[in-house]
């Protein structure tokens, strides 16, 4: 199996196209931090305009590097799943595509061993996107930006959390977020075992992500308690959750807490079946499947 | 001597279109075994389901003895395969193309292996070069460099000389014949360069329409006695006519534009010629054609050459 999966990094690694998401992540990172490095008190102005009137703020301790990486991640995180159905669409479909899907199913390797493999491949390739990601947003952005304690605006309240107190917390939502793409990396990965070329599979996996956020975000009451529970898109915004704490008497926050982590679990389970029944699909699908590329 | 392969009642339905219909046959070891059949014949199909990756609807096919349905690690561990274009990975390199294939036969490559592959199929030059930039030929060879780095028992080859040129395909025919006699492999290989076959197989299966036509020894199937005759004519309607008329109706085989092909024992060429000049029909040339392509071309259109003949 590591064997297998090395072949399949080594595959996905050498394409030079799969260094294009890289390249377009650092591009959006640096823009909006040479954006914050020079206009970032406009930004938080605006953010916090609800804000200002009850509170003084003080903008300069506020925009440091947490708070970069945060205003980041909210932006990105919803771009970046167009980004992994980029190579995980095109993981099976790519390689009938090129006439190679049929030189490795003749090899000594069942199809769900092959399947699963190149599965985890496009998960390590997730990670790694997003390995690339933490490093700017957040270590570049400590480097540019420095450290402090970290601002979230909720609503009408402002949260403080300690600067000790914040890197765990980027950790577990960058883990999360490990989480949230390899679901949406799941369904391109189902729907490329139906395609003979990737077009296919990464379009519909983008329509159907836009689609489902969209109704994820909508404020319909119907929907609210029936349908959008179910949809995972509902849930791979969760991460937010890491950065909110639980208070204590005086309305602080609590250091190493999170205010509703069963929501989280909930989410992140939600999540993993939504994986465990993408990829269960596929290697039904493929194995049954005539290969005729 | 037990067979290699054995299929019996082959059957594979698309909806409603039947792919290959009933197919029976036996590939023996060491032997090179012609698969021939027109485009669309059923060849590539029947080709992926030995290799699984067509299932069949229905039928059995054993290889080394065993069931394929349930013994398919240890039967693909033993066989190696270029089915129709070797497409391989253009944005690696020929060594790293054969070093991915051997790994995933189950392989720890060594230099020397992959050498000898590379210069088996004489492409030790260009190790190095990404396989972009190889020609259709190059590419060929190398498909079936990565169909015997695991040093398989059973190779299998569809169409390996499509789109090759003169040299291409001899270079292949070379190689195939390398294989059988000089590594005692068993080959199976489908194409429709029939004279091709002609020149390797040792034995044959022609199918058309999914159909088995006929399986057996080259030399035995093809009588050297018989032949096809092409005879062009300055007056194709004439011609037409005459010949319709004559005795020589029932050796018609097919007409292309001026041509007529003829199917008689060689021994009759004298005789026809003679009646030709009493039939008062104006010869250009008259060609004894010696192929397994005129052969084919007796069986499986025996029972269209009336219309051929007639339009």
């Amino acid at each position: 199996m590591w064997t297998l999966l090395r072949i399949e990094l080594f595959k996905i690694f050498r394409r030079p196209r799969t260094y294009i998401p890289f390249g377009a992540i650092a591009a959006m990172i640096l823009i909006i931090q040479l954006g914050l490095k020079f206009d970032g008190r406009s930004y938080l102005e605006l953010m916090m305009s609800s804000l200002s009137d009850s509170f003084f703020i003080p903008y300069n301790m506020i925009m440091n590097g947490y708070l970069v990486a945060f205003v980041i991640l909210n932006t990105l995180l919803i771009q970046v799943p167009l980004l992994v159905a980029l190579v995980a669409g095109d993981i099976i479909a790519g390689e009938a595509n090129m006439g190679t899907l049929r030189l490795l199913v003749i090899r000594p390797v069942s199809r769900t061993r092959l399947l699963l493999v190149k599965f985890f491949a496009s998960v390590v390739y997730t990670v790694a996107l997003l390995v690339w990601m933490a490093v700017l947003s957040l270590f570049l952005s400590m480097l540019l930006f420095g450290t402090n304690d970290m601002m979230i605006a909720r609503n009408t309240v402002m949260e403080q959390i300690r600067s000790s107190d914040v890197l765990w917390r980027y950790i577990a939502a960058f883990g999360y977020a490990a989480v949230a793409l390899s679901t949406v990396a799941a369904l391109a990965f189902l729907l490329s075992v139906f395609a003979d070329n990737s077009i296919g599979p990464i379009v519909s996996t983008i329509s159907v992500v836009i689609v489902l956020t969209i109704l994820s975000e909508m404020r319909i009451p119907l929907y609210d308690n029936t349908v959008k529970p179910w949809l995972f898109t509902s849930h791979m915004l969760a991460w937010k959750g890491f950065f909110y704490s639980q208070s204590d008497g005086q309305g602080a926050a609590i250091p190493g807490s999170v205010e509703n982590l069963p929501a989280i679990l909930r989410s992140l389970v939600v999540l993993l079946v939504y994986i465990f029944g993408f990829v269960t699909a596929a290697i039904v699908s493929f194995n049954k499947k005539d290969i005729l590329s | 001597m037990s067979p290699i392969v054995q299929v019996n009642d082959l059957t594979k339905t698309f909806k409603e279109q039947e792919a290959v219909n009933g197919l029976s046959f036996t590939v023996y070891p060491a032997d090179i075994y012609g698969f021939l059949g027109q485009n669309g014949a059923g060849k590539s199909t029947t080709l992926r389901m030995l290799l699984t990756l067509i299932a069949p609807t229905a039928g059995e096919i054993r290889i080394f003895g065993m069931d394929l349905r349930t013994h398919r690690r240890e039967i693909l561990r033993r066989v190696g395969a270029v089915i129709e274009r070797p497409d391989l990975y253009k944005y690696l390199t020929a060594w790293e193309n054969l070093s991915l294939f051997a790994r995933m036969s189950g392989l720890r490559p060594e230099r020397r292996l992959l050498l000898d592959q590379l210069e088996l199929v004489g492409l030790a030059q260009r190790v190095h070069s990404k396989v972009g930039t190889f020609s259709q030929g190059m590419k060929q060879r190398l498909g079936i460099a990565t169909a015997l780095v695991h040093d398989p028992d059973l190779v299998i080859l569809d169409e390996p000389t499509n789109g090759l040129d003169p040299q291409g395909i001899a270079d292949i025919r070379n190689l195939i014949l390398h294989l059988s006699h000089h590594r005692k492999k068993t080959v199976i290989v489908s194409s429709h360069l029939l004279s091709e076959m002609e020149l390797i197989a040792g034995r044959m299966l022609i199918i058309d329409r999914g159909k088995k036509i006929i399986e057996g020894r080259v030399d035995e199937l093809f009588d050297p006695k018989e032949t096809i005759v092409e005879l062009d004519t300055a007056d194709a309607a004439d011609t037409a006519e005459k010949l319709g008329g004559s005795r020589w109706q029932a050796h018609l085989r097919e007409r292309r534009g001026s041509k007529f092909l003829l199917k008689m024992d060689r021994a009759d060429i004298p005789v026809l010629t003679n009646d030709l000049v009493e039939l008062g029909i104006r010869v250009l040339a008259i060609q004894p054609r010696h192929s397994l392509e005129d052969y084919f071309l007796t069986l499986t259109t025996a029972n269209q050459h009336v219309d051929a003949f007639t339009d």
